[in-house]
C-alpha cells in the first residue's frame, strides 16, 4: 500500500510538478518571450492581473482558458473516433517515458561510501538503495523509453488520416516517415553508448558516470561518445517534430500540417504533447550523454577533487545537500538543452522533406554505424 | 482535365496522383492565388495557377476619375512600394501633357522612389525567410521596413496609402529633417542588410532550400515577359533606370546586380545587393540635390497657390476648374514604363482630350510573372512552392488590378 502511494506522489510530482509545469512555461517564456528577445521585440505583456503583467504569464493562462472555451470543431466526413483519440494517443505517451527517468540516485538508508580506488563507485554501507527518485526501477529502462517514444508515431499518423484533410493526410505521412527515419538512427547512435556502459538501466547508466578518467575528468557520455551524442541531438530533434525539422507542421506549405482540422483542447493536448516531447528529449540526452543528476567531483559523501577530500557542513547534512545539488543539476541540463533547442527553433530555417530524409538515412545512419564500429573496435582492443 | 490526371502511374504498386487545391486561403499564398496541384506523393505534377481574387477593376474605376483622382487607384496596385506607382503614373501623364518638371521634383521621386524599393525587397527578403521558417530574419527585416516606412510617413504623411505623386510635381518637398533621419536609417538598415546576410546567406538550410529550385532560364524569362529582379537574375541585365533613364537615374552611379542561373537563391541575392546600390541611389541624391521648387510652374496642371485662390478670381478660377473638370490633357496615346520593385511597370494611356483619362492599362510585372510561375513549380516539390512564390514576389493589388 505505502509502494503504491509512493508511486503516485512521485508521479504526481514529476509528471504534472515538473514535466507539464515546464511544457507549458514554455509555451510561455520558450515560444513567447524567448523569442520576443531575439527578434526585437517585446513579447505579451498585455494580459494583466491588477495592472502588473508578471512577465506574461496572465497572458498564458488566458490562453489556456481560450483552449477551453473554445468550440471543438469536428470536420464533417472525419472518422469522429479516431479524430478524437489521436491528440490522447500522442499525449499519453510523451508523459509514460517519464517512468524510466530517475532525477536522482536511489535514496540511501545507511551511509553512502564513495571509493576513489574503484573509480569513484558509490556504494552504499549498512543500508540499502530505496528508489525514491524515479517513478520505476526499470532494468531494461532506455528500451522502454524508446518503445514508448515510437508509439506517439501513431497518433500523428492517426490525427492526419482521421481529419479528413488532404494537408492533415500529408502532415501525417511526414511524421511517420520522418519519426521512423530518426528513430533508427537515434537507437544505432546509442549502440556505442550501451556497449560501454553495458546496461540499459538509466539509473546505473547515470551512476558510471560519475567515474572519473585520470581522477579529473568525469565519464560522461559526451567525453566517451562526442559523436554519438552530436547524432543523438539531432535525431532527437527529428523525433519531437520540432523547428528545423517541423515539416510534418509545415506551417507555409501544408497549413498545419495533422494538427489543421484541430480545435480547442485537442489542440492544446497535441501542441503540450510536442513541448512534453521536447522536455523528454532533452531528459534523455541529460541522462545518457550529460551525466543526468552527476555534478562533477560532487559525491554523496563530500567533495573530492583529485586527492582532496572535503565534507561541508557535516556528513549527514551534506547527504541532503547533495541530493538536492543533483536534482538541481539533472533540471538545469534539462532546461539548459530545452534552451538549446529553442534557441535554435528562432534561429533555423526549415528542412525540405527529401533533404530530412537524406540527412537521416544517408548522413546520420552511416555516421553512427561507423561510430557505433569504431567504438565496437576499441573495446575490443582494451 | 480529369482523364489525363487519373493516369495511374507505371508503379508496381497502384497509385493515384492526388489533387491538392492549394489557396486562395492559404499561408503561403498571401496576395490570394490559387495554385490547383496534381501530386505525386509530394512531387508536384502540374499546376494551374489562379489569379483574380483581388480583382478591384482598377482600370474600369479609372475612367471615372480625373486625371487627379486617379492616385490614390495608383497606390493599391503594389501597396509595398505605393511610391513608384504613384511617380510612374505621374511620369505617363507628364510625357502626355508633354511637360517638365523642376529638378528638385526628380530628384525628390528618384529618392522616394528608391525608399520604396527598400521597402518592396525588405519585405520579399523577409517574408521569404518566415515562409521557411527562419522567422527572425523576418522580423529583422520587417524592423527596417518600419524605419523606412517611418521615413515616409514623416515626408508623405502616410504609410501605407501615400497619395503622394502628382501631375508636375509631388504633394510636398521633403522635410527639413530628412537628410538627418535618412542618415539614422541608413545605418540601421545597413546593421540589418549586415545581420540578415548573416542568418540566411550562408545558412546551409537556407541554401539547400533555394539553390536549384525554381530554377528560370534568360530564354523563358524574356519570352514571358519577366523583369525587374526575377529577370537579372538570370543574367539579363535589363533595368528600366540603367536602360531608359528617367527622373535622374541618368545622373547617379549605380550597378544593376545580376544573377547567373536564375535559381531562387539568386534572386534573393539580386534583391540582397539592389537594397546596398538603393542606398547608394538615395545617398548620392541627398548629396546632389539643390533647393528649388518642387512643382511645376504650368497653370493647366498644377493648382495655384492659395493666396491666389482666396484673393483673386482668376485664381479662384483656375483652382476650381482643375479640382471639377480635371487637367485637360491633350488627346492622345503614351506608353510609359518605370522600373517598379517586382519589374517594369509600364502605363499605357489614352487621353479623348477631356479631364478624365478615356482609357489606362497597368502592364503589372507581378501578373506577367504568374504567367510562367507553373513552369517553375512543376517538376520540384511541394515545398518548393514556397521559396519560389516568394522570390517571384507577387503582390496580389498589382496582380489583380
Amino acid at each position: 500500500m505505502a509502494e503504491i502511494l509512493l508511486s503516485v506522489v512521485k508521479i504526481a510530482v514529476i509528471v504534472f510538478g515538473f514535466v507539464m509545469l515546464v511544457a507549458s512555461l514554455m509555451t510561455l517564456l520558450g515560444d513567447r518571450k524567448q523569442s520576443a528577445k531575439i527578434q526585437n521585440r517585446i513579447g505579451p505583456n498585455q494580459a494583466r492581473f491588477f495592472g502588473f503583467s508578471l512577465a506574461g504569464i496572465p497572458h498564458f493562462l488566458a490562453d489556456g482558458i481560450k483552449m477551453i472555451l473554445k468550440e471543438n470543431v469536428t470536420p464533417a466526413q472525419s472518422n469522429k473516433f479516431l479524430h478524437t483519440i489521436a491528440p490522447g494517443l500522442v499525449f499519453v505517451p510523451a508523459l509514460v517515458g517519464w517512468a524510466v527517468v530517475p532525477f536522482m540516485d536511489h535514496y540511501c538508508t545507511g551511509t553512502v561510501q564513495t571509493l576513489p580506488q574503484m573509480n569513484y563507485t558509490e556504494v552504499c554501507v549498512g543500508g540499502e538503495w530505496k528508489n525514491y527518485f524515479s517513478i520505476m526501477h526499470f532494468n531494461s529502462g532506455l528500451l522502454f523509453a524508446f518503445a514508448i517514444a515510437a508509439v506517439s508515431v501513431y497518433g500523428a499518423a492517426i490525427a492526419g488520416w482521421a481529419s479528413n484533410s488532404k494537408f492533415s493526410l500529408l502532415g501525417g505521412l511526414r511524421s511517420s516517415a520522418q519519426m521512423i527515419s530518426y528513430e533508427v538512427s537515434m537507437g544505432l547512435s546509442l549502440a556505442g553508448v550501451l556497449m560501454i556502459y553495458g546496461t540499459l538501466n538509466l539509473n546505473e547508466m547515470v551512476r558510471m558516470q560519475g567515474n572519473m578518467f585520470g581522477d579529473w575528468l568525469p565519464m560522461w557520455g559526451v567525453v566517451v561518445q562526442p559523436l554519438a551524442f552530436f547524432l543523438f541531438f539531432l535525431a532527437g530533434l527529428a523525433e519531437t517534430k520540432r523547428a528545423p525539422f517541423d515539416l510534418p507542421e509545415d506551417e507555409s506549405v501544408i497549413v498545419a500540417g495533422y494538427i489543421t482540422e484541430y480545435s480547442s483542447m485537442k489542440f492544446a493536448m497535441m501542441q503540450l504533447s510536442e513541448y512534453a516531447a521536447t522536455v523528454f528529449i532533452a531528459a534523455l540526452i541529460a541522462v545518457i550523454f550529460l551525466g543526468g543528476w552527476q555534478v562533477p567531483y560532487v559525491y554523496a559523501d563530500g567533495i573530492r577533487f583529485l586527492d582532496n577530500h572535503w565534507v561541508p557542513f557535516g556528513e549527514d547534512a551534506w547527504y541532503w545537500i547533495s541530493i538536492f545539488l543533483r536534482i538541481g543539476a539533472m533540471v538545469f541540463k534539462i532546461l539548459f538543452l530545452v534552451w538549446l533547442q529553442f534557441m535554435m527553433r528562432w534561429t533555423l530555417p526549415r528542412f525540405r522533406y527529401d533533404q530530412v530524409m537524406t540527412l537521416g538515412w544517408k548522413i546520420l545512419l552511416p555516421l553512427s554505424i561507423a561510430n557505433l564500429f569504431v567504438t565496437a573496435l576499441v573495446l575490443a582492443i582494451l | 482535365m480529369a482523364e489525363d490526371i487519373y493516369q495511374p502511374l507505371d508503379q508496381d504498386i497502384h497509385t493515384e496522383p492526388m489533387i491538392l487545391q492549394m489557396g486562395p486561403s492559404h499561408p503561403a499564398t498571401h496576395g490570394t492565388v490559387r495554385f490547383t496541384l496534381t501530386l505525386d506523393g509530394e512531387k508536384v505534377i502540374k499546376c494551374d495557377t489562379e489569379v483574380g481574387y483581388l480583382h478591384r477593376g482598377f482600370e474600369k474605376e479609372c475612367e471615372n476619375s480625373t486625371w487627379t483622382q486617379v492616385f490614390p487607384y495608383t497606390d493599391r496596385l503594389n501597396y509595398v512600394s505605393p511610391l513608384l506607382n504613384n511617380f510612374g503614373y505621374a511620369l505617363a501623364v507628364e510625357r502626355l501633357l508633354e511637360i517638365e518638371v523642376p529638378e528638385r521634383c526628380n530628384w525628390i521621386r528618384t529618392i522616394m522612389g528608391e525608399i520604396s524599393r527598400l521597402s518592396d525587397h525588405l519585405t520579399c527578403v523577409g517574408a521569404g525567410g518566415l515562409e521557411l521558417g527562419a522567422m527572425t530574419a523576418f522580423l529583422y527585416a520587417l524592423e527596417g521596413r518600419e524605419l523606412v516606412w517611418d521615413l515616409i510617413e514623416e515626408v508623405t504623411g502616410a504609410r501605407l496609402t501615400v497619395s503622394y505623386g502628382r501631375i508636375g510635381g509631388v504633394k510636398d518637398d521633403l522635410t527639413e529633417d530628412f537628410a538627418d533621419r535618412w542618415a539614422y536609417t541608413r545605418g540601421r538598415l545597413q546593421e540589418i542588410h549586415a545581420n540578415t546576410h548573416k542568418l540566411l546567406t550562408r545558412n546551409r538550410i537556407f541554401l539547400d532550400r533555394m539553390q536549384g529550385t525554381g530554377v528560370l532560364t534568360p530564354e523563358m524569362g524574356i519570352s514571358y515577359g519577366y523583369t525587374g529582379p526575377v529577370l537579372r537574375s538570370t543574367g539579363v541585365d535589363y533595368d528600366v533606370r540603367k536602360d531608359h533613364p528617367y527622373f535622374m537615374y541618368g545622373e547617379v552611379d549605380f550597378d544593376v546586380p545580376v544573377g547567373d542561373t536564375g535559381d531562387n537563391y539568386d534572386r534573393y541575392l539580386v534583391r540582397m545587393e539592389e537594397i546596398t546600390q538603393s542606398i547608394r541611389i538615395i545617398d548620392q541624391c541627398l548629396e546632389r540635390m539643390e533647393p528649388g521648387p518642387v512643382n511645376s510652374d504650368d497653370p493647366r496642371v498644377v493648382l495655384p497657390e492659395k493666396e491666389k485662390v482666396y484673393n483673386s478670381i482668376e485664381g479662384m478660377i483656375n483652382h476650381f476648374k482643375i479640382i471639377f473638370e480635371g487637367i485637360q490633357v491633350p488627346p492622345g496615346e503614351v506608353y510609359s514604363y518605370t522600373e517598379a520593385g517586382n519589374g517594369e511597370l509600364g502605363f499605357y494611356i489614352v487621353s479623348n482630350g477631356t479631364g478624365k483619362p478615356w482609357k489606362i492599362h497597368v502592364r503589372s510585372p507581378s501578373l506577367i510573372m504568374m504567367g510562367g510561375l507553373h513552369h517553375l513549380i512543376e517538376g520540384g516539390l511541394l515545398a518548393d512552392i514556397i521559396p519560389t512564390f516568394d522570390t517571384i514576389n507577387m503582390i496580389g493589388g498589382e496582380c489583380d488590378k
